[in-house]
């Protein structure tokens, strides 16, 4: 690879290279690898182990299609981005889908020439304070110094919210996760506002998370979910339906644990269909039939990967609330696979 | 005499009494005591100061590190055995975190089975320097020098070998082309020579490079490049960006020199516009510009990208260093050239050059320290430098959540021994350089 | 001598454009030229094809654009209701500022090490080479990132200054009852007036009457202050006896500025601890007193050496020969030593401070909001907008580096040895 970009880059002057890139799902199947933008280190979301094996609720939604895409979950290369290269990473074809917990805004849709193909997870900027500093309500804020990520939706639904309060408060910035957690263990803000979700998992790595709470005021919508380039619509179909396998997985009850018994075909023909047991939904997004079975398989269904990476049972232990299956009094509605 | 002496006077002493050693405040520790740490009352009151910060210092972190421990699986198992060993309530060093992560701190997430690739392209460094630094190495060695980068680069990323071979190819064929074309047509050879080498990669390469795997498969494992990190990472930006800025360097400080008002005008603009904007505008062009400057659909990996900046930003203050080493010649060395007939590229080829880049080996180790210090900046592009980087990184495992002082210390010492050793070579070679033109 | 051999008077040929010394290097300028016109073309096509494929245009109108965020640190007043060029403006304020701060630091941190590193005593002299050696051979961010911590993990929060109501005792108490750091800010006095004059407003930021008054009454008792010693020097010049000016000096430059800041009311507001943070004073942020820190201690240690070796470069018969001739050491110093060891320290000195403002750009590692933070930093991620953005701060950048060299070179030229 680095031999072909070096030759690439002594040739790139003498070739005329037309309008490339066009078709993202020709250009990972012959790399042979799905380049997936993630966090720099986000415990439960993206985060590198200790021998930099990537895992996590975005990483699972990489390796699902990759394993719809290429058939093997495991082909992937993460590219770590942060909140200033994310959007640049992907409009210059540096990686083919950005799976790093980003707010679907409708500037970012249009103007900044992104295709966000659902929502894997439906969040809200919160606020986590100190037990002992006595607050129980955003409202009380007034004055406080507040520790908040650059780059992102939350300084501006922040100063919305404390202008729509008439309330003034000191920004702190900083520029990664890792710094705001540095910041307000030690006092230097009184706050620290993130999304809920990021809040949660941040609060379950502290030594005593019993003394931080965050507050019940969710100042905003962040629905996070993957994004594409604009204008390969074939491709974003692709990383579309992907993700809606996982969550209608869920939904039908297929799971990692029962899925080779169904795929051998069940009375419920729209489980038939999702694991290509009939129909041709995959020769209609240019895969196989089996892309579906393929996806489920390589971390199990939406709740099976919520459960493994940011559930109740992790150490970050978020409720599925908002995030449950709308047959559960949740957002998680998949498209019928017909 | 002696006798006359004796008669004239009542007493005269004819023996020498021993040598008394000098006064208590002239000799032995006080005097060097006095002479040296309180010789006024400014001097007192400095050294009274300097002695108290030495006191605070050590009193406030000494126990920190006599506290260390070495084993421990996290952060908070190393509080547990501080708290056993020594008491509750007292801070300590955990050091267990470096000896847990030593590995990437060195190396990033390179391959463990691989290391020894990158280790050897270290010591080797050592074998291809030693010729360019030491006279008294065998020339032959700058042979070895030269195919030195081209080495490590198959060393460091794996893959096929040929088309390494292919890049030294292209090399040689220019040169070629340049002693064939030098004799026709005096002063364009180098175009001709960049043209056919460019040619050559452009052109011939690939299909070469194809046909020569397929006939002789020479290839290592492939390690891929979001696999570099830590010092591997710093210290391949740095030094690949110290090799590859050299001849693009040397380039400017001639244009610079030059008679040729564009092309003085053009290299001037080139050296003061990268010396102008700091190194971290530069990164943010490799990260999110350079892809709009390169024909849509062009991919490149970041540390590509990035070693690209970095060799640019390298080559302007390179220029400049070499430049100081021309303009450090006697006059007389251009003029000797010029009787002698030379052209100009033969004149600085053969004469100018290898004097000019001799003396301004001092100035090109201290680029070279600057360039090593700044790769801990690409940590703000998505790179795992050793620093932040890393450290980040480790801090995100709940194990070692919350460890700030252990990490730095341990990168700042590395850094400091490895920068701390060179600026010293480069200080002893500025001593001999100044005596060889006495 | 005349011309010793008369040019071939035969026509222009092709080939003496290569063989020809005297047309050579015209060609090699036209093959240059085109080779670079072709890169640059080459560049500009591809940015624009890139954009077409992107969908995106080139152009500056986001500026203007509401921008929406807050910045904690500002000179100028400055709102989530500005603009982004307004923000632009802040950022490049806040760079400019700090860069100014961090020379003059600096400065005074490398002239003291440097010359206490000569100092013949021998603890101060090793202890300012373990400053030197330990601050140059490590990375200005390793510093930056340790400067931090110890301001945030040792510094007291705030609200440790909170008086306990039972005790009427403070858990921290304030410096000279009026500084007080914490691990977010130090909090300092702010300079008030009781009769203030007002302010003019000017589109970058208003512009206080008070400030203006009391900077003008400084510069005419200076300009006062200069004829009286120039009087004095003609009176020493004629009679040989210099008249004691001292007291006239000390009148003349201290009376009427305090006679102004009495008139104006001005006394300082003592910051106080309201709700989660101090108010009434001035909070100066740890980002920038971090960085701030940093970066004059980083590039101290440089000038340091500088310094150093611009003293040692003078020969030691420079002093001997002052000595010799009756000059006292103090003058020794300020009329021989300086003035030629100026020269060779004034050069790599510029180069350091134009360093030192480019590093003021890691700022991004504690959240300082310099130019590269604003409109490099939020604005280019808000909007999008990364070509214009980074281009755009490229040229402030380097319009910043051009103006301090130039304005440097300016002096290095004046304090030049004069050679006749």
């Amino acid at each position: 690879m680095k031999t072909s970009v070096f030759l690439g880059t002594l040739t790139a002057a003498g070739l005329a290279a037309g309008i490339a890139s066009a078709a993202t799902l020709d250009d990972v199947k012959a790399r042979g690898e799905l380049n997936c933008g993630v966090n720099t280190g986000l415990v439960g979301f993206a985060a590198p182990d200790a021998n930099g094996n990537w895992s996590g609720f975005d990483v699972a939604v990489c390796k699902a299609v990759a394993a719809a895409v290429l058939g093997d979950g495991s082909k992937v290369k993460y590219v770590p981005t942060t909140g200033q290269t994310r959007f640049t990473a992907l409009a210059s074809g540096e990686v083919d889908m950005l799976a790093r917990n980003s707010t679907w805004t409708f500037s970012r849709d249009t103007d900044l020439k992104l295709d966000f193909i659902g929502v894997n997870y439906y969040d809200g900027q919160g606020f986590m304070v100190r037990k002992d500093l006595g607050v129980s309500s955003a409202k009380e804020l007034d004055g406080a110094s507040i520790c908040i990520q650059t780059g992102t939706t939350t300084e501006l639904n922040l100063a919305d919210y404390f202008k729509a309060n008439n309330m003034s408060y000191q920004p702190i910035a900083i520029d990664s996760n890792a710094e705001g957690e540095q910041q307000y263990i030690a006092g230097a803000c009184d706050a620290y506002t993130t999304d809920a979700s990021g809040l949660a998992a941040t609060r379950a790595a502290f030594a005593d998370p019993d003394n931080h709470i965050i507050l019940p005021e969710i100042i905003s919508k962040e629905p996070l979910g993957p994004a594409v380039r604009h204008g390969d619509s074939e491709w974003g179909d692709i990383v579309r339906w992907t993700l809606n396998a996982l969550i209608a997985a869920e939904e039908y009850g297929v799971t990692s644990a029962n899925i080779e018994e169904l795929s051998k075909g069940t009375q419920n023909p729209e489980i038939n269909r999702l694991l290509g047991v009939e129909g041709d939904l995959g020769k209609m997004i240019g895969l196989d039939n089996d892309w579906g079975k393929r996806a489920i398989l390589a971390g199990g269904n939406y709740g099976e990967i919520f459960a493994a990476t940011i559930g109740e049972s992790t150490p970050i232990g978020l409720a599925r609330g908002l995030n449950a299956q709308w047959t559960q009094g949740g957002l998680l509605y998949a498209p019928p696979f017909r | 005499m002696s006798e006359t002496h004796a008669q004239t006077v009542a007493y005269v002493r004819d023996t020498m009494l021993p040598e008394q050693p000098p006064p208590a405040s002239q000799a032995g520790v006080v005097r060097w005591l006095r002479e040296n740490l309180f010789s006024g009352p400014l001097n007192t009151v400095l050294t009274l100061a300097g002695v108290a910060t030495i006191y605070w210092l050590v009193g406030h972190y000494y126990g920190w590190f006599a506290r260390s421990v070495w084993n421990a699986g996290s952060l908070a198992e190393c509080r547990q055995i501080i708290a056993a060993t020594w008491g509750e309530g007292l801070s300590g060093a955990c050091w267990a975190v470096i000896r847990d992560r030593w590995h990437q701190y060195l190396f990033g997430f390179y391959p463990p089975a691989l290391y020894w690739r990158p280790v050897l392209v270290f010591v080797l460094l050592f074998v291809a320097l030693a010729p360019v630094l030491f006279s008294a190495f065998p020339r032959r060695m700058l042979l070895f020098s030269a195919i030195y980068p081209v080495l490590a680069i198959w060393l460091l990323w794996g893959g096929s070998l040929w088309p390494e071979v292919m890049i030294v190819l292209g090399v040689v064929l220019g040169y070629l082309a340049l002693r064939l074309l030098e004799p026709r047509l005096p002063g364009f050879a180098i175009f001709g020579a960049i043209g056919v080498a460019l040619a050559f990669w452009a052109w011939g390469a690939g299909p070469l490079a194809d046909a020569l795997r397929a006939l002789v498969p020479v290839s290592l494992t492939p390690a891929a490049s979001d696999r570099f990190g830590g010092f591997l990472l710093a210290i391949t930006l740095g030094v690949g960006g110290i090799v590859m800025s050299l001849p693009l360097g040397i380039m400017l400080a001639l244009g610079r020199q030059s008679d040729m008002f564009l092309v003085k005008a053009l290299s001037v603009c080139f050296i003061e516009f990268i010396r102008g904007v700091p190194l971290i505008t530069l990164l943010f062009v490799a990260s999110l510009l350079l892809n709009y400057f390169l024909p849509p659909g062009t991919q490149f990996d970041i540390i590509l990208r990035v070693m690209i900046l970095v060799t640019l930003f390298a080559a302007a203050y390179i220029a400049e260093v070499v430049r100081g080493g021309l303009a450090a010649l006697p006059r007389g060395q251009y003029e000797a050239a010029d009787s002698l007939g030379l052209d100009y590229w033969k004149a600085q080829r053969l004469i100018i050059l290898p004097q000019a880049l001799k003396i301004s080996i001092p100035g090109i180790v201290s680029t070279f320290i600057g360039m090593f210090k700044d790769t801990t900046l690409v940590v703000f592009v998505g790179l795992f430098d050793p620093l932040k980087g890393i450290s980040d990184f480790v801090r995100a495992d709940f194990a070692w959540k919350g460890i700030y002082w252990e990490p730095y210390i341990f990168v700042g010492v590395i850094f400091f021994l490895l920068n701390f050793g060179m600026s010293r070579y480069s200080m002893y070679l500025e001593n001999r350089l100044k005596r060889d033109h006495r | 001598m005349t011309i010793a051999s008369e040019p071939p008077k035969a026509g222009f040929r092709l080939s003496q454009l290569i063989y020809d010394t005297r047309y050579r290097s015209l060609t090699i300028q036209v093959i240059v030229f085109m080779l670079f016109m072709a890169g640059a073309a080459w560049l500009v096509d591809n940015t624009v094809r890139n954009l077409q494929v992107l969908g995106k245009d080139f152009n500056f109108g986001f500026l203007s654009n509401r921008a929406g965020y807050d910045i904690g640190q500002m000179l100028i007043p400055y709102t989530n209701d500005s603009t982004h060029g307004r923000a632009l403006l802040v950022g490049l304020t806040n760079t400019l500022w700090i860069s100014f701060l961090g020379c003059v630091a600096a400065t005074v941190i490398g002239v003291f090490v440097g010359v206490l590193r000569l100092s013949r005593n021998w603890l101060i002299a090793r202890l300012m080479t373990v400053y030197v050696e330990i601050f140059r051979n490590v990375p200005l961010l390793l510093w930056i990132l340790v400067i931090l911590a110890i301001f945030t993990e040792t510094m007291p929060a705030p609200n440790a200054y909170k008086v306990a109501p039972d005790t009427g005792v403070a858990g921290q108490e304030m410096l000279f009852g009026m500084i007080a750091p914490t691990n977010r800010y130090t909090a300092i006095p702010a300079v008030e007036f009781a009769n203030s004059l007002g302010a003019i407003a000017t589109p970058l930021a208003p512009l206080s009457l008070n400030f203006l008054l009391i900077v003008a009454v400084l510069i005419g008792s200076v300009l006062v202050n200069r004829r009286l010693l120039a009087r004095a020097r003609r009176i020493q010049e004629a009679t040989g006896v210099r008249p004691v000016t001292w007291w006239q000096s000390l009148l003349v430059l201290v009376v009427p500025t305090a006679a102004v800041l009495v008139a104006l009311g001005f006394h300082l507001s003592v910051p106080e601890l309201r709700g989660f943070n101090f108010a009434g004073g001035t909070n100066v942020s740890n980002s920038f007193v971090v960085l701030w820190l940093a970066l004059s201690l980083y590039t101290g240690a440089f000038i340091a050496e500088i310094v150093r070796a611009g003293i040692m470069a003078i020969s030691r018969g420079q002093t001997e020969a002052a000595f010799a001739l009756g000059l006292r050491p103090r003058r020794t110093m300020s009329l021989v030593i300086l003035p030629q060891a100026l020269r060779v320290i004034v050069p790599p000195l510029i180069s350091q401070f134009l360093n030192l403002t480019k590093n003021s750009s890691l700022a991004i590692a504690v959240g300082y909001m310099d130019l590269r933070g604003t409109l490099g930093g939020i604005t280019l991620n808000q909007t999008g907008r990364e070509l214009e953005a980074i281009l755009l701060m490229m040229l402030i950048y380097l319009a910043i580096s051009l103006t301090i060299s130039g304005v440097m070179n300016v002096y290095n030229a004046r304090v030049k040895l004069k050679e006749r």
